[in-house]
């Protein structure tokens, strides 16, 4: 059974891709993520703002107390080799890329110019074979209109794009007015793949303490609706690779996002429920799914059921919501 | 030989540099002001920085200068080529290891920052006193007077130790060369090669212990023979001089610089000489050049070579034509005929009359003088003094120079104006807070002018004695010609303040020089800048002509991103306005210079750094000086005129910087001074204070309890007293039920706070519409000052709440308790300051506290102001700090009096039965005293005794009178840091705990030697970071809890006031209801902890739960009732320690620099953490460990 596909122009052995997580925070994890199965890895994202935090935070903490008191002028000792900077995470990105055989995707998120393309050629350098985008913009301020949200993402991509030969990802958000025209413009802006979609810190409320509280929950089968949609509306329609992410638990979640035509399917909750080899379980189910329906590769199902591929094209628009309803109707009440 | 390489350095640098380089292994310990020595050999030895002989030194810490000194004694027993670098307390804990590796003739190299000894009062400036004392030991001494003479001296120390196997110290004087900023020549490796004969090293190495030639040393000797083996090593001695001047002469061959034992400067003909050693020396040497200029004819005798005196040296150095020698001293020898170097020259001139060896036509008059005691000045115009004096037919002897003695009148009268300065040296003063950089910012500029071959650059910084809002004055001088004053800037070109409200507290201005250039850091535009300037600057600008420029570096900080930091800003200005240097090529500097300092700290910080160099040359102007002076604003008043006639007279003068001026008549005569006294010194160094909301408060007194400076006050009062308040006084009914009339005050002291908003982080009460809003809140001062200063007038006029109505079981009823220990000048946020104050409301007013130097001795009782105070009826704690490593030996000793004085006031109160009634002797003597209510019931019986002793005659009733309020049980607290606990002190904290008397121990326990600068100590956990661990700790902390508890007889707590306040309150309770010994180990967040000390408490929490600090307790009286004495207060783990861990930078660090050891320490921390809960846990299900 051939379960090959191609993703960002890379041939992967299978669609089952290891997303951005903490699994992939070091070497030994990414090692554990190829033992595991995964076709390729992501690692999880180089934030700009916390290399300028660490940064700040160590200017700030070590120069606290100093050159106030004759006898404490200081209260750390002087470091020579402190590592700043994207060091720590380029390392990663070079020892996983010589060390492992499976691709090696890097993921930027990052807040200014300098820090995209600087960043971005930086992992190229290190040898990632691609890179995703994680584009991070809560437009808080309510004078911003949606089309300077737009262009905002938009120049990242360009800038990016500018910068480095190797393929971008851009890992969307799902709260564009008209995502299948922001899908198109991204790839109009030279994307090479779009990951659909990002999950955003959505922080929550303790009503002990009444504080906002940071909470990022694992993601859960009913999730993948949202990309499901969108990956049966775009492929087809976009030269470029699509890759579906959230939601996936099952080898049912893969058979889905393919069949709506995600060249990978991406996950991080399951691997992290279930460990770094359930990846394989992953791909088991699908090679079990295809040999039950009798598929001979993913090719062959890739799309299968996307919009311009169903019966019922409108079954993904208007139809969807009516179809709910006539749920109601019992054909046995007449 | 490689070519010499010039820098900028301080003494203790240049002196470690050679030190580490000679040497296999470095034994030591933190001490101001030679801590740096050691901190640099540790830091070098952790980069894997080599000798000369291509090893990596082995640099150990040690638990005290005496365990260093010991260390130093066996590694050089055992043949290693060793060395320390101590100062003062350090060096007298030497002292015995000292008499056994001279009198072994063993050679080494002690390097010594030189300091004054603790006697009145502790201080860590510099004067002589320390290698003084330390004459007797047979070690030899060479004394250092400059930068560069730190550097040569040491190598010169080391080759001729070697030589003569004779042990030396090498001294400079603390601060004034230790940290002393200069342009050096470094010594190459090379030279270093030369200088040290491998031959003699291997010599030292064969008379090491060997079990292959095995031989015994220490022996215990008899009256038969120990006098002449004592005897036996003057040869060594005897040839010690010779050695010193060969190795000098090899030095200058080697190197071109030439020194003798003795250096003679001033006119060949002189007829009045100065000696003196150390950097006096470099002030006298400028000021004879200066005099002889004017046809004076001086002179000045530098000592190198102190011990062994070499009298024909000395002879030899002193011009024939002396007739009047004056020997200054750094250093006091009360009741001795003189000071220990004037005792030299008088011995040696006397012996040389005596033996005809003198070659001169007479005897010159010798007159010794006393100078510099504590870092005191020594100026030209004091050197002067002398020279005048010495041209008197009756010179004074015995005089003191520096300060005005109207007491014994021993002082010499100088002119403060006299100045040896000359046009072509630049100086520059410079007015900064601590926090802002502008020391950083001028060591800097020191080390890019110093880069120009054609210039020299000196730094000197003056420090305050506060560790909170802290102002520095920063010395600078350039030039180029080499510079030799070793005192501080009088008459400066350019003035630098930069903090504004400087203008309004001290006279910026007054040493500026006529056309100086001023630049002021102004939050006022052009327009208002002048307007907002007092009287006496506006005068002094417009008389003295001088050029004035305004930067507002907060908007530039705040343009680049660079937040409160307006180091860059200030130094760019200075390169822009000074002329030292040319503009353009200055930035450039200045930029290069940011590279490599923040290059480290990355990207970004550079880049924050660049754009306030270029913001600030368009935000810099001149201010056009108006011709009149228009200010109705008046410099402020130092204190208010309710101040006591003392704090007026004598602690004003300190505050306002003129402690100087002083004379000895108005300082106490044996170190006694008034307590409470930070209470008139508003420092208002905070511009954000704590703002209270009655409304939304519970009154839950969680804010006061943590305010870690006493600023935070509750009053409870009947409605009625309002009357009269003024408008802005906030009150909110008591929120408790039954008290309809009674009103409930949380009275901010906003002058006092330090801002560090603890308080608000502690308050649980939220305003229902508005969570974000607590009961207490940070806001700007400055729109509500006056209406607080009002109101805190006011709320002074309430009653103080009865103590005896006072719930002290809760933390919200402590905060009706008056603090005793208040304002204190520690670390905004300190971590142990709320503790100590929690003692002083507590027990405050029968409390006597013994307390070890560091942190809590400085903020305890560092002068000008002290925070141990006096309640409304004049009783509080009585304080005293004596050493260091003796503090739980002296507290103990404090128990012993009482306990002694208790009993025979009960002995003689029984004699006097009769006349006094059975009734009242006996409740003084057996009625119980735990509770506030029966304390007080005593206080009366007390008054009542000493009302019917007075009326009654005879030395027993006069004895008793003297010591009857010993009938108020005492509580004696030793507090300390980890330092002094776990370290230094620890034998003598185990000796009082085993004692089983009633003193109770408060450790504040940081973890680090806070007070030197974040040391690490046996407190320190593993994995963290500190100086003398810079790889990280790699074993886990000592358990003094367990340790204390396997006595049995110990009460033993473990809190964390962040943690679980009530556990802290009901353990300092306990321990003190205890009537033997108490160990309180209390977690202290710390700056050298490096976390916002914002969030202190949340970091105690997080130590808690983690497992790191489990919160306990043990008391025997449990045991005594049949239950289990152990308590385990905190629950089980709920977070890892990683997850504590990675909140402070001690830790972030070894991630940065090394995270793989970082990851396998902090796993062997979880591992421990796991296996001691388990400990823990047994002993609270079981009682046994």
């Amino acid at each position: 059974m051939d379960l090959k596909t191609t993703y960002l122009g890379m041939d992967l052995k299978h669609p089952v891709v290891a997303s951005a997580g903490p699994l992939s925070a070091t070497l030994d994890g990414i090692k554990r993520l190829e033992d595991g199965g995964a076709a390729a890895v992501v690692l999880f994202s180089l934030f700009e703002e916390q290399i300028r935090y660490e940064n700040e935070s160590f200017d700030y903490l070590i120069d606290q107390g100093a050159d106030r008191f004759a006898e404490s002028l200081s209260y750390f000792p002087a470091v020579e080799d402190y590592h700043v900077g994207p060091e720590k995470y380029l390392n990663l990105v070079r020892q996983a890329s010589e060390s492992c055989d499976i691709p090696i995707i890097g993921s930027l998120n990052g807040i200014s110019d300098k820090g995209w393309t600087e960043y971005a050629k930086d992992i190229q350098s290190a040898g990632a074979r691609a890179l995703e985008l994680n584009i991070f913009y809560i437009p808080a301020d309510i004078s911003l209109s949606g089309r300077e949200v737009e262009e905002r993402y938009l120049q990242v991509v360009r800038k990016v794009k500018g910068a480095v030969a190797i393929p971008v990802a851009v890992k969307m958000s799902p709260f564009f007015s008209s995502i299948g025209e922001m899908a198109r413009r991204f790839v109009d802006d030279g994307a090479d793949g779009l990951v659909l979609f990002n999950r955003f810190y959505q922080p929550d409320f303790d009503l002990d303490a009444l504080e906002v509280m940071p909470n990022l929950e694992l993601s859960a089968p009913s999730e993948i609706r949202l990309p499901l949609l969108w990956i049966a509306v775009l492929h087809g329609r976009l030269n470029c690779s699509l890759a579906a992410t959230r939601g996936v638990q099952t080898g049912t979640e893969v058979v889905k996002y393919l069949m709506a035509g995600a060249d990978a399917v991406m996950t991080t909750s399951a691997l992290l429920r279930h460990g770094a080899g359930y990846a394989k379980t992953l791909v088991d189910d699908l090679e079990r799914w295809m040999e039950r329906r009798d598929y001979a590769s993913v090719a062959q199902m890739k799309g299968s059921m996307s919009q311009q591929k169903v019966a019922d094209p409108s079954a993904f628009e208007r139809a969807n919501y009516i179809k709910v309803l006539e749920s109601y109707k019992t054909p046995y009440l007449v | 030989m490689a070519e010499a390489k010039v820098t900028t350095i301080d003494g203790n640098e240049a002196a470690a540099d050679v030190a580490f380089r000679l040497n296999e292994v470095c034994a030591i310990y933190p001490i101001t002001p030679s801590s740096t020595m050691a901190e640099l050999a540790d830091q070098w030895t952790s980069e894997g920085r080599t000798n000369i002989w291509g090893n990596v030194p082995d640099v150990v810490a040690m638990q005290s200068e005496a365990g260093a000194a010991g260390a130093v004694h066996g590694a050089l027993q055992a043949g290693a080529l060793t060395t320390t670098f101590t100062a003062s307390q350090g060096l007298m804990l030497m002292i015995p290891n000292m008499y056994k590796i001279a009198g072994e003739l063993t050679a080494c190299v002690f390097h010594v920052a030189a300091r004054a000894l603790a006697t009145h009062g502790l201080s860590i400036f510099g004067d002589q006193a320390d290698v003084m004392a330390v004459r007797p030991t047979g070690f030899a001494q060479l004394a250092s007077s400059s930068v560069q003479e730190a550097h040569d001296m040491a190598l010169i120390a080391q080759a001729a130790t070697l030589q003569a196997r004779v042990p030396f110290i090498h001294f400079f004087d603390g601060f004034r060369t230790s940290h002393e900023v200069n342009k050096v020549t470094l010594l190459p490796d090379d030279v270093l090669r030369a200088m040290i004969d491998d031959d003699l090293v291997l010599a030292h190495r064969r008379r090491a212990l060997n079990p292959d030639n095995p031989f015994i040393r220490g022996t215990a000797q008899n009256p038969d023979v120990y006098f002449q083996g004592r005897e036996a090593c003057s040869p060594f001695y005897a040839a010690v001089p010779g050695i010193v001047e060969a190795t000098m002469e090899k030095f200058g061959d080697l190197t071109g610089r030439r020194y003798r034992l003795f250096e003679y400067f001033g006119a060949p003909d002189a007829e009045r000489v100065i000696v003196l050693m150390g950097s006096g020396a470099e002030a006298a040497r400028e000021t004879v050049e200066f005099l002889s200029e004017r046809g004076e004819s001086v002179g000045v005798v530098q000592i190198h070579l102190y011990r062994p005196f070499s009298a024909r040296h000395f002879f030899a150095a002193l011009p024939p034509s002396v007739r009047a020698v004056a020997v200054l001293d750094r250093t006091k020898e009360p009741g001795s005929t003189g000071e220990p170097l004037y005792q030299d020259v008088t011995v040696a001139l006397a012996e040389a009359a005596a033996d005809g060896t003198w070659s001169g036509s007479r005897l010159p008059r010798v007159i010794g003088g006393r100078y510099g005691l504590s870092s005191k000045e020594f100026s030209p115009g004091m050197i002067k003094a002398v020279f005048d004096e010495l041209a008197k037919d009756k010179p004074k002897n015995h005089f003191t120079v520096g300060i005005v003695d109207d007491v014994s009148h021993s002082s010499l009268d100088y002119d403060p104006s006299f100045s040896t300065e000359g046009e072509d040296v630049f100086r520059a003063m410079f007015y900064g807070l601590g926090a802002d950089g502008t020391v950083g910012a001028n060591k800097n500029t020191i080390k890019i002018i110093g880069e120009d071959p054609e210039f020299y650059a000196q730094g000197y910084f003056v420090y305050d004695s506060k560790k909170s809002g802290s102002q520095t004055v920063s010395h600078v001088r350039f030039g180029r010609k080499p510079i030799r004053s070793t005192y501080l800037i009088d008459t400066a070109n350019f003035i630098g303040c930069h903090q504004f409200n400087f203008i309004e507290k001290m006279d910026v201005l007054a040493h500026a020089a006529p056309g100086a250039t001023v630049l002021l850091n102004s939050p006022y535009g052009q327009k208002e800048v002048w307007s907002k300037l007092p009287r006496n600057v506006q005068q002094q600008i417009i008389d003295k002509k001088l050029k004035l420029f305004i930067i507002d570096g907060a908007q530039v900080a705040r343009e680049a991103g660079m937040g409160s930091r307006t180091n860059t800003i200030m130094q760019t200005c200075f390169f822009a306005i000074s002329g030292v240097m040319p503009r353009d090529q200055a930035i450039a500097k200045i930029k290069k210079s940011i590279e490599k300092t923040y290059g480290i700290k990355g990207e970004e910080v550079v880049r924050k750094n660049f754009d306030a160099v270029d913001h600030t040359i368009a935000h810099l102007y001149e201010l056009e000086v108006p011709d009149t002076v228009t200010s109705t604003i008046e410099m402020a008043r130092v204190v208010p005129p309710e101040a006591p006639d003392f704090v007026q007279k004598v602690t004003a003068m300190m505050m306002a910087g003129r402690g100087d001026e002083l004379p000895v008549s108005a300082l106490p005569v044996d170190g006694t001074f008034p307590s409470g006294t930070t209470k008139w010194e508003k420092r208002n160094i905070s511009s954000f204070v704590p703002i209270w909301e009655p409304d939304i408060c519970i009154q839950c007194g969680n804010c006061s309890f943590v305010c870690p400076h006493g600023v935070i006050r509750s009053k409870v009062y009947n409605q009625s007293l309002l009357e009269g308040a003024p408008e802005t006084f906030k009150s909110a009914p008591i929120d408790i039920r039954g008290f309809p009339e009674t009103r409930y005050t949380l009275q901010i002291y906003v002058e006092d706070c330090t801002g560090c908003t603890l308080c608000v982080e502690v308050c649980p009460a939220k305003s229902k519409e508005e969570t974000g809003k607590k009961a207490i809140n940070m806001g700007w001062k400055e729109p509500v000052l006056a209406g607080e200063k009002e109101s805190i007038s006011f709320f002074e006029t309430l009653p103080v709440n009865d103590r005896s109505r006072v719930d002290f079981s809760t933390v919200r009823g402590t905060q009706f308790l008056e603090p005793l220990f208040e304002f204190s000048g520690a670390c905004a946020g300190c971590g142990e300051t709320p503790y100590v104050k929690l003692l002083s409301q507590l027990f405050g007013d029968r409390l006597m506290v013994a307390n070890a130097t560091g942190c809590s001795s400085i903020y305890g009782g560092n002068l000008p102001t002290t925070p141990w105070t006096v309640n409304h009826e004049g009783r509080g704690p009585s304080w005293a700090n004596s050493l260091f490593e003796d503090n739980a030996e002296f507290g103990f000793g404090m128990r012993l009096a009482t306990d002694m004085q208790l009993r025979e006031a009960a002995r003689l109160l029984k004699s006097l039965e009769a006349e006094l009634g059975d009734e009242l002797v006996d409740a003084l003597i057996n009625a119980p005293q735990i509770t506030e209510t029966q304390i007080r019931r005593q206080r009366e019986r007390v008054a009542e005794l000493k009302k019917r002793l007075v009326a009654l005659d005879g030395p027993a009733t006069k004895h008793l009178l003297s010591i009857a309020e010993q009938f108020v049980r005492r509580s004696v607290w030793l507090l300390g840091g980890d330092g002094w606990a776990y370290d230094i002190g620890s034998s003598g904290v185990d000796h009082v705990l085993a004692s089983g008397r009633d003193v109770n121990i408060l450790v504040l326990d940081t973890e680090v030697y806070s007070n030197t600068g974040g040391q690490a100590s046996k407190s320190t956990p593993i994995g963290a970071v500190a100086k003398f661990a810079n790889a990280g700790k790699q074993v886990g902390k000592k358990d003094l809890a367990l340790q204390a508890i396997s006595y049995g007889n110990v009460y033993v707590a473990r809190v964390a006031m962040g943690a679980n306040p009530q556990q802290t309150l009901l353990a300092f309770r306990e321990a003190e209801a205890y009537s033997g010994p108490s160990l309180i180990l209390a977690y202290s967040h710390c700056i050298a902890h490096g976390i916002n000390m914002q969030h202190g408490l949340d970091q105690q929490s997080r130590a808690v739960h983690c497992g790191h600090w489990p919160l306990m307790r043990y008391n025997p009286d449990v045991r005594l009732a049949g239950e289990n004495p152990f308590s385990l207060d905190s629950p089980r783990p709920t977070i890892k320690v990683k997850e504590y861990a990675e909140h402070e930078l001690r830790y972030r660090m070894l991630y940065r620099t090394n995270p793989k050891e970082a990851d396998m320490l902090m796993d062997m921390a979880q591992r421990g953490i796991d296996q001691k809960w388990k400990l823990y846990e047994e002993m609270a299900a079981t009682g046994r460990g």
